[in-house]
């Protein structure tokens, strides 16, 4: 997929400005968190499967070359195929010749991150191969040709109003006078629409949330039932995922599907998960002849053993932009790739590259909520300020935003220096600022005052005020 | 072997500064896997036995929109779909998975429900199959593919009614698998279905029915409880 993470100001500005996006993100900012609350509180073990699903995915990554293997050694035991790609364009690849294999015409897809970063869709069509998406909300987007903006809600960015829209402009043979007022029309539209795709598909491909190494399983969770669909009803099931999906056994599986649900929607369990393993088996009357595990790697191996490793334990539940003010105001789109949030923040320059993506890990309030809630507590806030020193250090930022570090540096490396600077800082805009109380207007600080007033100080800095009180309690 | 899986074992390899583990060490791992360990178990349902345990999965099941109706044998089955169906206004008319579990159940006593057994199809609303356990953790039920019991009868119709029999209750997901592994070979598909299918998908207001089944019903048959006369809803 092309990024745009570049462009972040821009793309973020634009978010700020759009009305539909404001209100579809005002729903999500009363949903999701209330709901994982609910749903955390109502499990008095959640507290330690975090650890545990911190420590499985740890064990996983220390051994993933043996787990790779074991893995590989299972598929082809159960019937199925492994395929491994370095790069997008190898698993695309993979895929087309998968496809050209059993001359597919018409592929049907569940939701798959991996495909997104692949850019599957636009590589497959223009292989002359129709691709459908069918989850409903990467159906709409799909339809829009926009990409997700949410890891599990692709299309949270949208009103039902925008989705009737779409359906009325796209599916032109139903009649133009039917009602799309109501989420349940929408919802029954598409399901008609999509009913026969699923039949006339040649390939299903579905992405994984796991893959198992002891049994050379993936497994999927939806709440749809259209992963279930594509990856039953068409002769081919292909599975695109990533090496860091890996776990070795149903039990450890187990424990993260408690922690996965539950992070995502505040659902107990979501309603489908499905284990495959091989093709259909001697005597089935419905399911796939063919079972085929496309396996991506796109940078991700040479993040093991380094500061970044902890992103690969990242189980894809959204917890982290479900609670993140700055995805809150700006939405998914402004972060340019697939992924967005913190997690994104993080990802995205491991996977892209810092020089694109750098704006990422600065978009960021440090509040620490995407660590706290975080399933397999990725120290998310630590590795945003890692992306922020290599890209000082790499000297990608502009060389007046490096000048003024370089200025606060010097001057906070002289500690007298400081507290004088800040005491005569504080004093002044306190004196100037004594009637309102803030500045409308500030000289330096017009990227602050833009958007927002600047408080003005009441007097006596953080430091005077440790001080003091350090010095009265000490007196009592 | 390809090119691209050994550049990427090796890079792992690489990453983490070392070479190919060695073989006491992968003993050890194919140990760790095969002793399958289990992971913390929520207390709710591995403290639950019998009647408890089942009443777990009724709540749970219900709280995510499932029905459930109790019946004390296999032989009030007939009678409890032709009334749900009656009363979903639904056709008399039914797929039935070709599972001999279902072939207690004397279909005969209701000679107005038409019944064909098999895979399904587009157009079938409504079908019937038996289950391979429940889990009371979270009112999941956990159905498996064989050519008795094919995967599309779970997802096709617009309503899935489920059989469930008392004893096939267990507490965990990690029960439901022990019991798997107790059978010859894996099967192709293993579904944990919780509840009908749904959407949040607009908005984020619930839509039931999104792709799979808008409605999912189930027959819990357990001769175990005293059940009046065939049903205690």
């Amino acid at each position: 997929m092309l990024a745009t993470s570049g462009t972040f100001e821009a793309n973020a500005r634009a978010g700020l400005a759009n009305d539909n996006l404001q209100r579809a993100l005002a729903l999500m900012r009363s949903g999701f968190p209330q709901r994982r609350r609910s749903a955390v509180e109502r499990l008095p073990e959640f507290e330690a499967l975090r650890e545990i699903g911190k420590s499985i995915k740890d064990h996983t990554l220390e051994h993933l070359d043996f787990y790779l293997e074991l893995f590989e050694e299972n598929v082809l035991a159960s019937g199925g195929q492994v395929h491994w790609a370095r790069t997008p364009d190898e698993a695309g690849a993979a895929v087309l010749a998968i496809c050209r294999s059993v001359d597919a015409k018409l592929v049907t897809k569940g939701k798959s991150m991996i495909a997104e970063e692949v850019g599957l869709n636009e590589y497959l069509e223009k292989n002359g191969i129709t691709t459908v998406e069918t989850d409903l909300g990467e159906y709409i987007i799909q339809l829009r040709h926009e990409p997700p903006s949410h890891l599990i809600a692709p299309a949270i960015h949208l009103m039902k109003k925008q989705v009737a829209d779409t359906f009325r402009a796209e599916h032109r043979s139903l009649d133009p006078g039917r009602s799309l007022a109501e989420a349940r029309q929408l919802c029954d539209e598409a399901r008609a629409v999509l009913r026969p795709q699923f039949l006339a598909a040649d390939v299903g491909i579905t992405g994984a949330n796991f893959l198992v190494a002891e049994t050379g399983s993936s497994i999927i969770v939806t709440n749809e039932g259209n992963g279930d669909l594509t990856q039953t009803l068409p002769r081919v099931h292909v599975v695109m995922t990533s090496l860091e999906k890996l776990v070795p056994t149903f039990e450890d599986a187990a424990a993260l599907l408690r922690l996965l649900a539950r992070s995502a929607t505040g659902q107990e369990f979501s309603a489908y998960t499905t284990v495959s393993t091989g093709p259909r088996r001697p005597g089935d009357l419905d399911g796939p002849e063919e079972y085929h595990v496309v396996l991506l790697d796109s940078g991700r191996s040479a993040l093991l053993g380094g500061e970044l490793q902890d992103m690969l334990r990242c189980i894809r539940c959204s917890a982290c932009m479900n609670h993140c003010p700055v995805y809150a105001a700006v939405g998914g789109h402004a972060y340019g790739w697939v992924y967005s949030g913190p997690m994104g923040a993080v990802l995205t320059p491991s996977l892209i590259g810092i020089a694109e993506a750098g704006h990422l890990p600065n978009a960021s309030t440090f509040c620490g909520q995407c660590e706290s809630v975080c399933p397999v507590k990725i120290p998310l806030p630590k590795m945003m300020r890692h992306w922020r020193e290599r890209e000082f250090v790499e000297r990608l930022n502009p060389p007046v935003y490096r000048a003024g570090l370089s200025l606060w540096a010097w001057v906070a490396r002289r500690p007298a220096l400081y507290h004088a600077l800040v005491e005569l800082a504080s004093r002044a805009l306190g004196w100037f600022g004594r009637g309102r109380g803030r500045f409308r207007t500030l000289p330096l600080a017009n990227g602050w005052t833009a958007v927002r007033d600047m408080p003005a100080p009441e007097g006596r800095s953080f430091h005077r005020l440790w001080a003091e009180r350090r010095k009265s309690s000490a007196g009592k | 072997m390809s090119e691209a899986r050994e550049e990427i074992l090796a890079g792992v390899r690489r990453s983490l500064k070392r070479g190919k583990l060695d073989a006491a060490r992968e003993t050890e791992l194919r140990e760790h896997v095969a002793a399958r360990r289990r992971n913390l178990v929520p207390a709710r349902a591995a403290a639950l036995t019998g009647p408890g345990r089942v009443a777990l999965f009724v709540a749970m099941a219900e709280e995510v929109q499932a029905t459930v109706t109790r019946v004390n044998s296999p032989a009030a089955v007939p009678e409890v779909v032709a009334r749900y169906l009656a009363a979903e206004n639904l056709p008399a008319e039914l797929v039935l998975a070709p599972d001999p579990s279902l072939d207690d159940i004397p279909w005969d006593a209701r000679p107005l429900l038409r019944i064909r057994r098999g895979r399904a199809e587009m157009g079938d609303a409504v079908s019937l199959t038996p289950c391979f356990a429940a889990i009371a953790e979270t009112g999941t039920l956990m159905l498996v593919s064989g050519p008795a019991t094919p995967t599309t009868l779970n997802f096709l119709p617009d309503t899935h009614i489920v059989v469930v029999n008392g004893n096939q209750v267990v507490a965990t997901y990690e029960d439901g698998w022990d019991r798997l592994r107790t059978t010859d070979g894996m099967p192709r598909t293993v579904n944990f279905i919780t509840g009908p299918s749904r959407t949040g998908d607009i908005e984020q207001r619930i839509e039931l029915g999104a792709h799979g089944p808008r409605r999912l019903h189930i027959i819990l048959v357990d001769g175990s409880q005293k059940a009046g006369d065939g049903e205690d809803e």
